[in-house]
Parts: C-alpha cells; structure tokens; sequence
C-alpha cells in the first residue's frame, strides 16, 4: 500500500470513529464553546472581548486540542490497535498523515465553530473577501501544524503512564509559535489591535512554513518512533 | 563498573572548579567595582550571564548527542545518557539564569519580568527541557527512552529559533524599554570571564559523573530485571516439578 493510500485509509478509519462515536459533536465542541463563555466572565471589560477576540480562539483551539490527541491515541492504544498497524508493515510516514490528517479535519471545524462563537458573543466582525481569505489561510496553516504536533507528540506519549498530564507539558510550548503568529493574522482579518494586512500576510506565510516544516520533521520524527 | 563515579582525572577537575569558585567569589563579590549605574547589582551578572552560557552549551550537548544516537546504527546508550545528563545541568542553570535575572530585572527596571524576546523564549525553552526530562522518566526499556527523548530534544532545538524569532517579531509592537548598554570596565570583563571558564568547568565535572550515575542506574536496573527473571523461572521450574513427580507416580 503506498503512503498516500495509508494515510487516507488511517484518515478515514478516525473519522469514521468520530462520526459514530460523535465525541467532538458531543463533547469537544460544547467543551470549547464552554470555553469562550469562561473567556467572556474573565475578561469582563468593554471592548475588550472583541480585541483580543483573535488570541481567545486560538487559546480555545489549544484546550480542546489537547483534549482531541488524547482522544486519538486513545482509540489506538486500547486494544493495542496502534501496535497490530505497525506490526502490519503500514508506512510511519502513511499513519503519521493520516492521524494528522483526521485531527486536522476535526480541528478545522473546531475553528469554524469558534470563530462564529466569537462573531455571536465577542461582536467579532470580518468584512471583506481580502480579510475572510486571510482568515482562511491562517486556519488552515494553523490547523495543519497544530495537527502535525499533536499527532507527533500524541503517539509518543500513548501507552505511557502518565500520558494525560504530559501531553500538554510538551505539546504547549511548541504550540508558542503558532499562537503568536495565527494571533497576529487573525487580529489582521478581524481588524482589531492595529495589524495591518500585509502583517497579518506575513504571519499566515510564517504558519504555511511551519506548517510544511512540522509535515516533514513529525513524518520523519514518528517513522524513527516506531520503528523497533 | 565500579561504585565510584570519580576518576584522577574528575578529581583535578573538581578541584580546578572549586578554586574557580572561590576565584570568582574573590572578584565578583570583591575586588570588581560597583557600576556607575547599577551599582552593586552588576555583581548578579557574574553568576547570570556564565548561567545562561551553561544552559546553553548544555542543551546544545544534548541536542548533538540526541543525533548522534540516532545517527549511529549501534543505538549506543551513552549518548543517551550525555544528552539526559546535560539537560538535567541545563535545566538547573536555566532555572538558575531565570532567577537572577529576574532579581536583575527587579534592581534596573524595577520590574521582575519583562515580555521581552529573549526572556519569554528563556523562559519557554525551560518548560519545553522540563518535558523532556518527564519524557525520560515514562517509562519501558531504555532504548524506548533513548530514542523517544532524542527526538524530543532534536524537536526542541528546531523549535528554540522560530519561538525566538516569532517572540521578537511579537515583541516589537509591545517593546518598552531598552537597557542602557555602558561599556564594561576592564575588572568586570575579568570577573565575567572568571565566571564563564568557572562554569564551563563546573559543567564538564557534574556531567561526567551524572552521565556516570546514570550509567550505574542502567546497570542496577538490568541486573534487577535478570534477578527478576531468574527468580519467575525458579518459581515456574518449582511449580513444574512436583506437577511432573505425581504424573509420574
């Protein structure tokens, strides 16, 4: 089976789980819009809400992530699921997309949902086709290197004890970069904190290379992982 | 393996570093001046800045001897256990240049922490060593160990200049202050440079004997599990024996 192949398989195989199991409708989502409400009673100043509106969503995509790699390495690790893949000969590179791949589906509709969380209850607004495409962008970047790290750190942490507790200790410094930089953007789209567009621009290129470098270096980190 | 992690060699080494303590002692406390502006404060720079040297020579250690156990086809365990004894060292003097560069920070600006590029990113990258050592201590057979924490440290070090550079980006917008530099004063580079060659020593001493140490802990750990095994296979010969004698009658 060729890489792309696994990594649609493996892709398919957790969505499928997702929808029958329906833990991210059920639980993530209500979690993270639970959330924001939180957000809204500690900040509670005028105006303030709307202008850190962008670092509030990313916050939020940060607390359910953690929450969604458990969930992912859990399905594998129960029955030893994750070890029959790769006895089976399936590509690292192949499980690593495909995991990435599911998370970062779940996690782009995370953000869709959070974003319209933000324009109901934090008066967020987005006017243009030039603002709503660097929105985009920025999420799809974002969500594509959050989902690279969280896959890579999820199954280096799975089957370990003390896993839950790890997990956000490694995962959440790493997350830095992307938190700053998909913050920045996002206020550029939003028009709040004084960035400019072309700034806003130059955020999502720094996200799209993080985003190519954490594809790469987490493909080659998790093939080396687990391989014995 | 002996039970002493000291050799001729650690002893004159741990030697030369006490006397460069004292040396810097002598200097730093001393016999270098107060600044005309910091006065009596400069002297935490003779520890602060020789710390953040350590924690960085530290980690750069452990980042090359994490690739050099992934790189040799042999998975050689000493590099493994360079790498986990430098971070342990970094970590120390990290938490260590945090500290007195806080109090630093309190005596000239009049703040504990500023959000500046090079604190906040200091600041990350010991959380992130912090989850390393964690990463070390989940668990399995030692080379599950070395190789999860070896790509836990090579991440790292990729990771350290795109936080430091999206920090500065970050900070540019939010800079505040910016500390007057004055020229340094011949006694105070002296005393400064005391420090750096003190704590390179120091570094070079307290990693040979924790990669020693823990060395000696792989050992009693695999001689654990053979008097384990030992010990089920009695167990399973003795259930076995009296099964075959009553067969047999």
């Amino acid at each position: 089976m060729s890489t792309a192949r696994v990594a649609l398989a493996i892709a398919a195989k957790d969505l499928r789980i997702e929808r029958r199991s329906r833990v991210m409708l059920n639980q993530v989502l209500p979690f993270s819009g639970v959330v924001m409400v939180l957000f809204a009673f500690a900040l509670d100043k005028a105006n303030l809400l709307s202008r850190v509106a962008p670092g509030l969503i990313w916050m939020a995509t940060l607390f359910s992530l953690l929450v969604m790699v458990q969930r992912s390495f859990a399905v594998e690790t129960d029955d030893r699921a994750f070890d029959a893949l790769a006895v089976a000969g399936l590509s690292p590179t192949g499980l690593f997309l495909g995991k990435s791949l599911a998370l970062a589906v779940q996690l782009l509709v995370l953000d869709v949902v959070l974003v319209l969380l933000a324009v109901v209850l934090y008066e967020t607004k987005i006017h243009g086709g030039g603002r709503l495409a660097l929105a985009a962008v920025t999420i799809v970047a974002a969500v594509s290197v959050l989902a690279g790290i969280g896959t890579l750190y999820g199954g280096l942490a799975a089957g370990s004890k003390g896993r839950d507790t790890l997990l956000p200790l490694l995962l959440l410094p790493m997350a830095a970069p992307v938190v700053i930089g998909a913050t920045r953007s996002m206020e550029a789209a939003f028009a709040t904190g004084g960035i400019a567009m072309r700034e806003g621009w130059a955020w999502a290129g720094l996200l799209v290379a993080l985003g190519v470098l954490t594809t790469v270096g987490g493909a080659l980190g998790f093939s080396a992982l687990i391989e014995e | 393996m002996t039970g002493s992690t000291s050799t001729r060699f650690t002893r004159v080494l741990g030697a030369a570093t006490l006397l460069g303590t004292l040396w810097l002692f002598l200097f730093g406390l001393f016999l270098s001046p107060d600044d005309i502006i910091q006065r009596r404060g400069v002297r935490i720079m003779y520890v602060h800045v020789p710390s953040v040297w350590l924690a960085y020579l530290a980690f750069v250690v452990t980042g090359i001897a994490s690739v050099a156990y992934l790189w040799n086809k042999t998975r050689s365990l000493v590099w493994d256990r360079i790498a986990g004894a430098s971070a342990e060292i970094g970590i120390l003097f990290m938490a260590v240049t945090l500290v007195t560069g806080s109090l630093w920070g309190r005596l000239s600006w009049g703040k504990y922490w500023v959000w500046d590029a090079r604190l906040t990113s200091t600041a990350l990258m010991f959380v992130t060593y912090v989850g390393y050592l964690a990463v070390r201590n989940l668990g399995g057979t030692h080379q599950q160990r070395a190789k999860r924490s070896a790509l836990v440290a090579i991440f790292a070090v990729i990771e350290i200049p795109l936080v430091h550079f999206s920090v500065e980006r970050w900070n540019t917008l939010h800079q505040e202050e910016s500390v007057a530099k004055g020229k340094l004063q011949d006694m105070m580079l002296f005393s400064l440079f005391s420090g750096i060659v003190t704590f390179t020593l120091l570094y070079v001493w307290l990693l040979i004997h924790r990669q020693r140490v823990l060395a000696m802990q792989d050992a009693l750990d695999d001689r654990e599990l053979d008097r384990a095994l030992i010990e089920r296979r009695a167990e399973a010969d003795a259930a076995a024996q009296p099964a075959t004698t009553s067969a047999g009658v």
